[in-house]
């Protein structure tokens, strides 16, 4: 009945934090559908005549193209005011000197000449303002979050409706040159391409002078139907220096050169289009929402007149997206399909014709071609996915219809009166903006809300186990209260989610999930407040050792300086060592290191060997020593983060198959199979030392005999996988088949092993009882000379026989088995042996999903877990027996080590550095359509050290005094009895 | 208390009386020297003030043959204790090849404030070093002293590497940075080595170790003033 309430107890826990982390994400991970459908000539967006793509004009589409070229420039990181015309000063006032100001005269000197060719706006970029987000904006129109869920797996390149692939599918040449990262978006869609590296936030000139190098050879030679230059300098030059640097000024000055000259070369069917796709702060940074970063400029200027009045004063400000179907129907293509943004309508103005009613028909037309595709995309939208307001959908619809209906009347009476035609395109502006704001609340804002309250379920959780872990070693504490009071909130939860529900309102599973937490949670938190006062103070409940509490305060400290959070891979590795050499300083101050006649207070010295006793100073010395290399050597494997451009990632993380040159690649296989052989190697050492490999036990046959079968299996795939290419022509059905069946039968072996150990995970034990040699019972008598240790430790075996008794009324009241004799040294073996087993047994599939070299990691992971069970066992008190208690510095050194071992196995918690590959480890071919499978393995990739490591941290209940000597020993009974 | 005036006798000429001797001498740009100078400079005024004070002064035998190779062992055990530094540092993450001469100058400084007085009150004797650094093993106010102090020095040094991730934009580190970049423009460091080229590596921990053994001084007579009422000490 404990063990039910214990599991019941977890699983609740295991709820209130998964509920925590789900509503925190909802608010801040910003996701949207990706949809695959695409607009084609043929296909008109609605129904209704074209107005004049029917009319069977060349170029012409859903309407007739007035531009038959275009030349994009994009600038990166143009803020708006980096182009702002600047008012000639009064002589009274002093010359503005602001570095960026004011720098790109030709736009200036444009605009006052040819008012009505050229026009400047203020264009908002959506968060967040990144580069790729923003390229994906501007060519599909609608809004990019950090994760677009489509069916692109392990790609960058854009699934979605865009006007490349517009052109692209209308015969149009596309000609790049610039950031590379169009490369990955858009791969293969342009007729001629010059790349250049985007990596190097410092280097300020490559990019752009390689661009220059082509860009008027490129336009001379009029191979080209869109030509689109992207430039990186100024987006880099913020970067290293900030916009208030002469860098800045020199970098703007040539982009002014550039744009001067390109208007020079400008033909009269041609486009000539400026734009920033983003701006950035004061310190030349960008990515938020703040005003300095959405705020971009955009430049539009056409040989041809253009705009039939003269510009305003103070430039409009247009959406970002709003260029898409713009350009799209000025170029004569359909607008892609999943656009958002609005028509600007000013450019479809007639302005040859002084006529402003054809002007205003025109304008109108556009704009209903835009609306007819924007409902057409909401409609698709909604039946694939539930993520926008029922409501405002109706709304949206209904206005639609009637601006719709509105035009349609309009257009059988062409001469009809001026307001009517005034009144359809606002209302069809309407219909545009009114989905824009309804996509961008649920596609493109942060819910700060959700945030703060998935934050706050998790701190209550997280108080809920601290309060629970304390009050659980008290005696008599019973888990059945807590339950009865959780379960009295989740009723009451359920029971308010049934009203709401009847009301008719429509809950998200994840408020709903919140809520339920929260419920559940009060009660207890009201107990835990109404205790506070009365029993006794909450200090008391909180025994952190001040030391191990100040690492962990720098630690959560750290989590709010952006530095250390880039800087955490280094940052975690000298915690550890710092907590390491604390604990070995704390041990000395306490004098637990010295030669016991040093002391005044005696301490139980004994050793697990039966050689001399050891020197008990130098060895915890030692075990320090090694743990610091450890973590040393474990930090040669590091990525860098994307922020660091100086900074090198270690070549070691990548896969042998990327290796050129045979005898390195052999030499280092050679090093990961030994790797391999030295971590069974040393698990069947120890399970043998500990006289655990001798029982006929299908457990211990399948240790035995199934782990060297899956190293032999791991060995097998690695030289497969980094030797495929050169395997002969013969063999290449054969090899392409291992590597399909070897992985999974590495896997399916491991999950079995794991379920014989779940269906017996006490088999040494009852080996032990059973037909164990007795050698080593804790009865037998002590041999040693009579001497004051001699008494000393015979005071182990008394504690022993304890904890043999202890054990065993519990396993007699559990099991109901009959009398169990119960031999004290494998009893301090049994559960860590258990242990031992399954972690082994669990890291062998999670070494297949890395590279092989990363297998070195694993080694120093279970060498270093090893070490620190050493150390930590050397300063545990001896108390009396009782329930276990985990010591804090432990429970910190392991959580610091798994986060220590995540970067060294290669990774970086941030999106692009997801080892996608991972999916495909046994799946050569994909999966299909299927995406929890590859899901699981990425996900398993990715938390691979956390895995091994909380399933390992059962082993910190071995630290019990008894065992202690013993190491890996026992596990923790809270968790298994 | 005769060890509380050597702070201000040390950290003024630091910053002042070098400037007038050497050219173009400042703590950051080059901090090489500095060290070098700082680390001989406390050496030299522990090493006055052991001869001076004689605080531990052994009636057993003075032998001149007994005395230098106590000075031998002395000499021995500070090397060893700064390779033993170095190692350290090289295990918290400070460059293996690269930059080796700060990383074993910082060795140096970090010794200098905490190994010389160790070796100067209690000799080459790693047993009264033991006894001295746990809990109630301290027999006089000087132990006492030397206690705060190296504890104080070492904390300071783990809180001057907490600067390191922090990206250097700061005044004085952009300073640092740009000699640093025209110095590899010019190919100096290269030609030179990196000894040549002010580095940004150990300033700040060799700062903070500085820092903390001032801290240490200024504390360590507060502290046994505080608590004067509660020192006994064993006499063993």
């Amino acid at each position: 009945m404990q063990k039910i309430s214990v599991l019941l107890f977890l699983a609740w826990v295991c709820f209130l934090f998964y509920a925590g982390i789900a509503l925190f994400t909802s608010g801040f991970l910003l996701t949207r559908l990706e949809l695959t459908n695409h607009s084609s000539c043929q296909e008109p967006p609605g129904p209704g005549s074209l107005p004049w793509g029917s009319q069977g004009k060349p170029g012409a589409c859903w309407m007739a193209s007035r531009f038959s070229r275009l030349v994009l420039v994009l600038i990166d990181a143009l803020r708006f005011d980096f182009a702002q015309p600047q008012p000639s000063h009064s002589p009274g006032e002093p010359p503005v000197s602001l570095p960026f100001l004011g720098k790109l005269n030709c736009l200036q000197r444009i605009l006052e000449i040819q008012p009505h060719h050229a026009r400047l706006y203020q264009s908002k970029a959506d968060p967040p303002t990144t580069t790729m987000q923003r390229l994906k904006a501007l060519t599909t129109g609608s809004l990019p979050t950090f994760i677009d869920a489509g069916s692109n797996f392990a790609s960058h390149a854009i699934v979605e409706d865009n006007l490349i692939k517009q052109l692209a599918s209308a015969g149009r040449r596309v000609v790049f040159m610039g950031d590379d990262t169009w490369k990955d978006l858009f791969p293969g869609a342009f007729s001629q391409a010059f790349f250049f590296p985007s990596f190097n936030v410092r280097d300020l000139h490559t990019v752009d002078n390689g661009i220059l190098e082509h860009l008027y050879p490129t336009m001379d030679s009029g191979e080209w139907d869109m030509l689109i230059a992207h430039f990186l300098g100024v987006d880099h030059c913020g970067h290293k220096y900030g916009p208030h640097h002469p860098e800045m000024a020199k970098k703007l000055s040539q982009m002014d050169q550039v744009i001067q000259g390109l208007v020079e070369r400008l033909e009269n069917d041609t486009l000539l289009v400026v734009i920033g796709d983003h701006g950035m702060t004061m310190t030349g940074d960008h990515g938020g929402d703040s005003e300095l970063e959405i705020s971009a400029a955009l430049f539009l200027y056409s040989p041809k007149a253009l705009f039939p009045g003269a510009p305003p004063e103070e430039p409009e400000i247009v959406p970002q997206i709003s260029l898409v179907p713009t350009l799209a129907l000025l170029l004569g293509l359909p607008i892609p399909f999943g656009n958002i943004g609005e028509v600007m309508a000013e450019l479809f103005s007639e302005v040859e014709d002084s006529q402003s009613h054809s002007s205003a028909l025109a304008q109108a037309s556009a704009l209903h071609l835009n609306a007819q595709q924007v409902s057409r995309f909401l409609h698709t939208y909604s039946a694939a996915a539930q993520d926008l307001q029922v409501k405002e959908l109706h709304r949206l619809q209904t206005l639609f219809n009637k601006a719709s209906a509105d035009y349609q009347r309009l257009l059988q009476r062409p001469q009809g009166p001026e307001a009517a035609l005034q009144t359809v395109i606002t209302e069809l502006q309407q219909f545009l903006r009114g989905v824009r704001a309804m996509c961008i609340q649920s596609w493109a804002r942060f819910s700060l809300g959700r945030m703060a309250g998935g934050a706050a379920l998790m701190a209550a959780a997280c108080f809920l186990c601290l309060l629970v872990s304390q009050w659980a070693t008290s005696p008599g504490f019973c888990f059945r209260p807590l339950l009865t009071l959780m379960a009295c909130g989740l009723a009451g939860t359920i029971v308010c989610a049934g009203l709401l529900t009847t009301t008719g309102l429509k809950l998200d599973p994840v408020v709903l999930g919140a809520m339920a937490a929260a419920g559940s949670l009060l009660p207890f938190l009201w107990k835990a407040w109404a205790g506070w006062g009365s029993r006794r103070p909450l200090v008391a409940l909180l025994p952190i050792p001040g030391p191990v509490l100040l690492f962990l305060l720098i630690r959560f400290a750290a989590f709010f300086s952006d530095s250390f959070v880039v800087a955490e891979a280094r940052a975690t590795p000298f915690l550890l060592g710092s907590l390491i050499l604390l604990l070995i300083a704390q041990l000395h101050w306490e004098g637990k290191l010295l030669p016991p006649k040093l002391l005044t207070i005696p301490r139980l010295c004994f050793s697990a060997s039966t050689g001399p006793p050891r020197h008990n100073g130098t060895h915890a010395l030692g075990l320090g020593v090694g743990l610091l290399l450890c973590i040393r050597l474990a930090g040669l494997f590091h990525r860098c983060p994307e922020e660091t451009p100086a900074c090198h990632s270690s070549p070691w993380l990548s896969p042998l198959a990327s290796m050129v040159g045979g005898r390195a690649k052999n030499l280092w296989y050679g090093a990961c199979v030994g790797a391999l052989v030295a971590l069974l190697a040393a698990v069947r050492l120890w399970l043998r030392r500990y006289s655990n490999l001798k029982s006929p036990e299908p457990s211990v046959l399948f240790v035995r005999w199934g782990l060297p079968l899956m190293a032999l299996g791991t060995a097998a795939y690695w030289a497969l996988a980094s030797g495929a290419d050169e395997a002969p022509p013969r063999l290449r059905a054969l090899v392409a088949g291992a590597s399909v069946v070897l992985p999974r039968a590495v896997a399916g072996l491991a999950a079995s092993g794991l379920m014989l150990l779940l269906w017996r995970p006490v088999t040494v034990l009852v080996k032990a009882t059973t037909g164990a040699p007795r050698t080593r019972t804790v009865l037998t008598p002590f041999s040693g000379p009579p001497t004051s240790r001699a008494d000393l430790d015979y005071v182990v075996p008394q504690i022993y026989r304890h904890m043999q008794e202890e054990f065993r009324g519990r396993l007699e009241r559990t099991k109901s088995q009959g009398p169990l004799t119960v031999a004290a040294c494998h009893l301090g073996s049994v559960y860590s042996a258990a242990m031992v087993t399954a972690l082994t047994l669990l890291a062998f599939p999670l070494l297949l999903l890395h590279a092989e070299r990363i297998s070195l990691v694993f080694l120093l992971l279970f060498l270093q877990s090893f070490l620190l069970l050493h150390l930590l066992a050397a300063g545990i008190p001896i108390t009396t027996p009782g329930p276990f208690t985990v010591p804090w510095q432990a429970v910190s050194a392991w959580a610091l080590m798994a986060t220590q071992t995540f970067y060294s196995m290669g990774h970086q918690p941030v999106f692009p550095a997801i080892h996608w590959h991972a999916a495909f480890v046994g799946f050569p071919e994909g999966h299909g359509s299927s995406t929890w499978l590859p899901a699981l393995l990425v996900g398993a990739n990715t938390f691979a050290s956390h895995l091994l490591f909380a399933d390992s941290g059962l082993c910190l209940g071995s630290l019990h005094p008894p065992q202690a000597s013993h190491g890996l020993e026992g596990v923790c009974p809270q968790v298994h009895f | 208390m005769p060890l509380s005036a050597s702070p201000a006798a040390h950290t003024r000429p630091g910053i002042f009386i070098p400037s007038f001797f050497l050219e173009n001498f400042s703590i950051l740009e080059t901090h090489l020297t500095w060290l070098c100078i700082c680390s001989v400079f406390v050496t030299a005024v522990n090493l006055l003030l052991y001869l001076v004070v004689k605080p531990n002064a052994s009636s057993k035998r003075s032998s001149l043959s007994y005395k230098v190779t106590r000075f031998l062992k002395c000499c021995i055990y500070f090397l060893m204790s700064c390779f033993f530094f170095h190692v350290i540092f090289v295990l918290y993450g400070a460059p293996l090849i690269e930059l080796v001469l700060e990383t074993f100058l910082f060795a140096v400084i970090l010794s200098t404030f905490t190994t010389v007085p160790c070796l100067c009150l209690l000799g080459p004797n790693i047993k009264a070093w033991l006894r001295v650094f746990s809990r109630n093993g301290v027999t006089s106010i000087w132990e006492n002293s030397l206690q705060i102090t190296t504890i104080s020095s070492f904390i300071g040094t783990w809180l001057g590497a907490f600067p390191i991730p922090l990206d250097w934009e700061r005044p004085w580190q952009m300073a640092i940075e740009r000699k640093y970049k025209m110095c590899t423009s010019l190919y100096v460091c290269t030609r030179h080595g990196a000894s040549h080229c002010p580095q940004v590596w150990p300033i700040s921990c060799t700062l903070g170790a500085t820092f903390g053994y001032v801290a240490g001084l200024v504390i360590s007579p507060l502290w046994i003033y505080w608590n004067r009422k509660q020192l006994t000490y064993k006499n063993h």
